[in-house]
């Protein structure tokens, strides 16, 4: 039965991927931007509602609701300063930034608060490790919530996305921008709102990270690799296929875990060759960008 | 820039006039007096360990080792299209494939190539599932690739996870010896690996490069075979870096994974290649020197020093995407090495050919 249970917090954990990959996807499918700085700017979220929790004992989730507008300004200003600026240069260049600027961000966190691992777990109370008991398996408390985050998120994008005036210019932006342009959509400002709406999230992706685990200066890029693999696995431009692959990549760690102490890595990081050698031989053909089709 | 589409266009071996009054030419005088000054430079740096201090020489050797790099992450990402944040993964297998070979009996310095070659071999079936990602999504892609193969290496007993190993019959080589051998190996790699990418951007298959660079669609239909061409230097860049590795190996002689595997060296490559000039030949060469120059000066200063090489980085691919070199080439028109093809007006006593007013290219 602890298999049973081992795929269960696989799955949990899969929320926990989903919520971080929900920014990264975004932004993808909206922007064709990778965000290689998505990792570092979730450890910075979590490195701010830390302080907040820290110096002013703010509870993370009273943190966490300064995080996202502020976040949401760093998206908007990252957007403006660096995204915009050098996607005009070519296609390649916004990698090449967002590189840099990971390494900027990595490197400052590390001369700011040094090389020690920080955690929320101790200010919220009993959350961390609560947990409902249901015969051999483990409900964590905190886990649910973020697996309801993860889902109300995504349905809540989605919904924006399907309804909202916002959700259609940056549909009609994703879908074609010369011709959004034409017919009066201001495409810079579109991709500005999606960079903002996606760091918002990267505020609670790192909010939820530092509740469940301890972060330190370097931890984005591992974050980075686990939000790329879970929006690879679900398929680019799909957010409900973000969550399918958050959830398989959880599944996939976790019962690595069990097979060998060194196998949770291994087998989210073969999962996703697999998934995505798959898909190579099913289409025959190089990955389409299908963004946001079918919706 | 009229030869920049020049370039991209196969020509046969002898090119006439275009039209009266115009020529086409590869070898200018300042091409043959650089390309002179720098088969000179290296034959002085063959030379120079007979007068070079201990220090120098081993910091020389790293040069090379950072030149080999910025050669051919450039090959890569400049003319390929293909920026990758996971070479560090033929940078550590590079070095894990001579200790392994070297644990087999094989003597050390014929390890460090046998090696380098086994991980080029490896990067042929690696590529052809690679190169069917674009853009981010292969950048990335290669990161995973090397996360993976640096826990697999670790998963080695010989390797004993990330406490790591040595090559221990380096050790048995006299140390000054040592320091002579890698020195040499690193200038001809370096040299030899330059001197292929230069050989390959001025054949058939360079004239598809650069057009791919410019623009892959449009390579694809004046008939490019992309994926190909792609894949040769993909496996290339990947013999390189594993080369440059194994030399890394040969002068430091412990092999710990992480220090491999670090992402640190893609920043490296970045870094040198972005700032020298991307898809350009001589800027990875001034990107190392001047990378090499910095190091030397703040590497002590540790944090606040990556803190600055990242914020350069990111400067240079905001304002100056085509890095120090190509801006130059851009102003001046110059181009030292002889890669392209130039359009040149020639004043030619010919009635319809003084009519046309001649002008400097």
């Amino acid at each position: 039965m602890s298999w049973l249970n081992q795929i269960l917090q696989g799955v949990l954990l899969g929320g926990y991927y989903a919520l971080l990959a929900c920014g990264l996807s975004f932004m993808f499918g909206v922007m064709r931007i990778i965000n290689l700085a998505h990792g570092s700017l979730t450890v910075v979220a979590a490195y701010g509602v830390f302080l907040l929790a820290d110096r002013l004992e703010w509870h993370p989730f009273v943190g966490m609701l300064v995080a996202i507008p502020a976040m949401a300004l760093l998206g908007w200003v990252l957007h403006r300063l660096v995204l915009e600026r050098s996607a005009r240069a070519g296609e390649l260049v916004p990698i090449l930034a967002t590189f840099g600027l990971a390494v900027v961000i990595d490197n400052s966190l590390f001369s700011g608060f040094g090389a020690d691992t920080r955690s929320l777990a101790p200010y919220v109370d009993s959350l961390a490790y609560d947990g409902l008991e249901v015969g051999p398996l483990t409900f964590g408390h905190l886990s649910l919530l973020t697996f309801a985050v993860a889902v109300l998120l995504l349905g809540g994008l989605h919904l924006m996305l399907a309804h909202t005036g916002l959700g259609r210019r940056i549909r009609a932006v994703a879908d074609d921008p010369a011709t959004a342009q034409l017919v009066g959509v201001n495409a810079l400002k579109v991709n500005a709102a999606a960079a903002a709406i996606a760091m918002g999230t990267v505020a609670i992706a790192g909010t939820f990270l530092a509740m469940r685990a301890t972060v330190d200066p370097y931890a984005g890029a591992p974050q980075l690799i686990f939000a790329f693999e879970a929006v690879m696995i679900g398929g680019v431009g799909s957010l409900w296929g973000t969550l399918i692959g958050g959830v398989a990549l959880g599944v996939a760690q976790s019962l690595g875990a069990q097979v060998h102490s060194q196998g949770f890595l291994i087998a989210g990081h073969i999962l996703f060759l697999l998934v995505l050698g798959g898909r190579l031989w099913l289409a025959g053909r190089p990955l389409s960008l299908a963004l946001l089709r079918g919706r | 820039m009229s030869n920049k589409t020049l370039q991209a266009a196969p020509v046969a071996r002898t090119w006439p006039a275009v039209t009266a009054g115009h020529q086409i030419e590869r070898w200018t005088v300042w091409s043959k007096i650089s390309v002179a000054l720098l088969l000179l430079g290296q034959l002085a740096f063959a030379v120079a360990p007979l007068v070079l201090s201990d220090g120098l020489i081993e910091r020389l050797t790293v040069l090379f080792i950072y030149g080999i790099l910025a050669l051919m992450w450039n090959a890569l990402a400049g003319y390929a299209g293909l920026v990758s944040v996971g070479h560090q993964v033929f940078f550590g297998l590079g070095a894990y494939a001579a200790v392994r070979l070297a644990d087999a009996g094989m003597s050390p310095y014929p390890a460090l190539f046998v090696g380098a070659a086994l991980v080029a071999l490896l990067s042929w079936p690696l590529s052809a599932f690679m190169l069917r990602l674009k853009g981010g999504e292969f950048a990335i892609g290669m990161w995973v690739v090397a996360a993976l193969t640096h826990l697999i290496v670790n998963l080695d007993t010989l390797v004993q996870g990330e406490t790591g190993t040595s090559l221990i019959s380096l050790q048995q080589v006299d140390m000054a010896q040592r320091r002579l051998i890698t020195y040499w190996l690193a200038l001809a790699t370096m040299a030899g690996l330059g001197w292929g990418v230069f050989m390959i951007l001025r054949s058939r298959v360079g004239n598809g490069l650069q057009a791919i660079r410019d623009s892959e669609e449009a390579a694809a239909s004046v008939g490019v075979r992309v994926l190909p061409t792609k894949r040769l230097i993909f496996v290339l860049s990947a013999f390189g870096c594993a080369a440059a590795g194994a030399l890394w190996l040969a002068t430091s002689v412990t092999f710990q994974p992480k220090t491999y595997f670090s992402v640190q060296w893609t920043a490296y490559m970045l870094f040198m290649v972005l700032v020298g000039g991307l898809g350009t030949y001589e800027g990875p060469i001034l990107g190392a020197v001047l990378f090499f120059t910095i190091e030397t000066a703040f590497g002590a200063s540790g944090v606040s020093y990556l803190i600055g090489l990242g914020c350069v980085a990111v400067l240079f691919a905001l304002f100056l995407p085509k890095g120090l070199w190509g801006a130059m080439e851009h102003r001046m028109g110059i181009q030292l090495l002889p890669i392209g093809f130039r359009l040149v007006h020639r004043q030619i006593p010919d009635a319809r050919a003084s009519a046309i007013p001649s002008k400097a290219p």
